[in-house]
């Protein structure tokens, strides 16, 4: 079977539309990641020992599964305890919280990086501990993060055709229901490819320019 | 009340088909990720190309999408896979060019000393590698691939959705029949995180054995 131009024009609009839905999961999705990693970040290091250990294992169960059976969970089980969640809200939970888990080592870090003196200065010129956080504590840890999460942003940004199990009509799903119409697969799924290829090393671009600007987070 | 052992048969010959892609996958991954990862470092410009090249395209794009490639696009060029075959081919392809930038990382962060050291003991390039850098790099990038395991293991879900019958194909199948959706998905979601933790637990002991003769030698 050869490659169509003409075919590859007709199905641009549709992928486009796919493309755009992608796009609003990993940005939806980012968010979301973010608060939820912050959240378990700080569920961790809190000194309630139940909240801590519940905390970190569920992060730990979320992170050693495949986010496929956790869409499907979030999809196909939640609808019978009575939450119904349609496909691109599930899409998005299931992202945020699986990615959730990786954001919130990257907090850790962040947070364990810096220095120890700088809790004790706090201390030591009397500011309470909101202050100490606001004031002190996260804008020094923030700057390292931040090429660290992006490079999660770009990977969660990599799993979103899974989606397409779930039956949101992003990137992927639009391929492949053009493709079954059709039934021609080279050009739908060869520019899925593209898409994610062209898209993917704009991001790393972006990401050595976040690395030099930011720094990277030493180990 | 549903005959749940028969069901459960099913999920444990899912379980097993599972775990053999996990195994074929890792094989593949292992050798590309040695094949990539030297190329990286080779001094011969063609092969430092082709190694990037396939680092990048195969970490730019995601999973879902080279496994639907080799799945639906090869067979128009004339190669015809069964899905086991894309299966594992895409995975060990996938998660060997991760593996590779571990294979490189760890090959140069032994110190400049070590090969200084080869030169002076008068040993080739190749020799050096075999009996001095790679022993005490092996023991880095050990750590990084049994995370890279993990994931192959998580990603071994995507191949449900080309009809072979893992663990989430037989979860669905299971949803099918019995209509019930919390027992099968709970279910492999456990014996997907049970399996995460033999192989970090697996990983953590081939550490420990590993590490035995090189006590004197790491700093």
């Amino acid at each position: 079977m050869e490659w169509d131009w003409n075919f590859v024009w007709e199905i641009m609009p549709t992928l486009i539309q796919g493309v755009k839905i992608t796009i609003l999961a990993t940005l939806l999705g980012s968010v979301l990641a973010a608060i939820v990693g912050l959240g378990i970040a700080l569920a961790r290091r809190s000194p309630n020992k139940a909240l801590s250990r519940t905390v970190g294992f569920l992060a730990e169960f979320i992170r050693g599964t495949p986010l496929l059976v956790q869409l499907y969970f979030i999809f196909y089980v939640l609808p019978d305890i009575g939450i119904l969640l349609p496909p691109l809200v599930a899409g998005v939970i299931g992202l945020g919280l699986h990615y959730g888990t990786y954001t919130a080592e990257v907090y850790r870090a962040g947070i364990d990086n810096v220095p120890r003196g700088q809790w004790e200065a706090a201390k030591a010129c009397n500011l309470s501990a909101r202050q100490t956080w606001t004031h002190i504590i996260i804008p020094q840890a923030i700057p390292p993060m931040i090429p660290a999460l992006a490079n999660y942003f770009i990977a969660m940004f990599k799993e979103t055709p899974l989606l397409s199990a779930i039956t949101v009509l992003e990137l992927m799903n639009q391929a492949k229901s053009v493709a079954n119409t059709y039934y021609r697969y080279i050009e739908p799924i060869t520019l899925v490819g593209a898409f994610f290829l062209v898209i993917s090393l704009f991001s790393v671009v972006l990401l050595r320019w976040l690395e030099r600007r930011y720094g990277k987070i030493e180990r | 009340m549903t005959q749940w052992s028969g069901y459960f048969g099913l999920i444990l010959q899912g379980a097993l088909v599972t775990i053999e892609l996990t195994l074929m996958g890792s094989v593949l991954a292992l050798f590309m990720a040695f094949l990539a990862g030297m190329g990286r470092l080779s001094r011969f410009f063609v092969l430092r190309a082709l190694a990037t090249a396939y680092i990048e395209f195969f970490r730019g794009t995601s999973i879902f999408v080279q496994l639907f490639w080799a799945y639906f696009v090869l067979p128009f060029i004339g190669v015809s896979l069964t899905p086991l075959q894309a299966g594992v081919l895409a995975l060990g392809l996938n998660v060997g060019a991760y593996a590779a930038e571990v294979v490189r990382g760890a090959i140069q962060s032994i110190g400049r000393e070590q090969y200084e050291a080869c030169t002076a003991l008068n040993l080739g390039r190749w020799q050096g590698m075999r009996h001095v850098i790679l022993p005490q790099a092996l023991l880095v990038m050990l750590p990084t691939f049994g995370n890279n395991a993990i994931e192959l293991l998580k990603a071994t879900a995507v191949v449900s959705l080309i009809s072979l019958t893992d663990l989430t194909f037989q979860a669905q199948v299971v949803r099918a029949q019995t209509g019930n959706t919390l027992v099968p998905f709970t279910t492999i979601l456990i014996i997907y995180f049970i399996l995460a933790l033999l192989i970090s637990w697996g990983v953590r002991s081939l550490e420990r054995r590993m590490a035995r003769g090189l006590d004197g030698v790491r700093a």
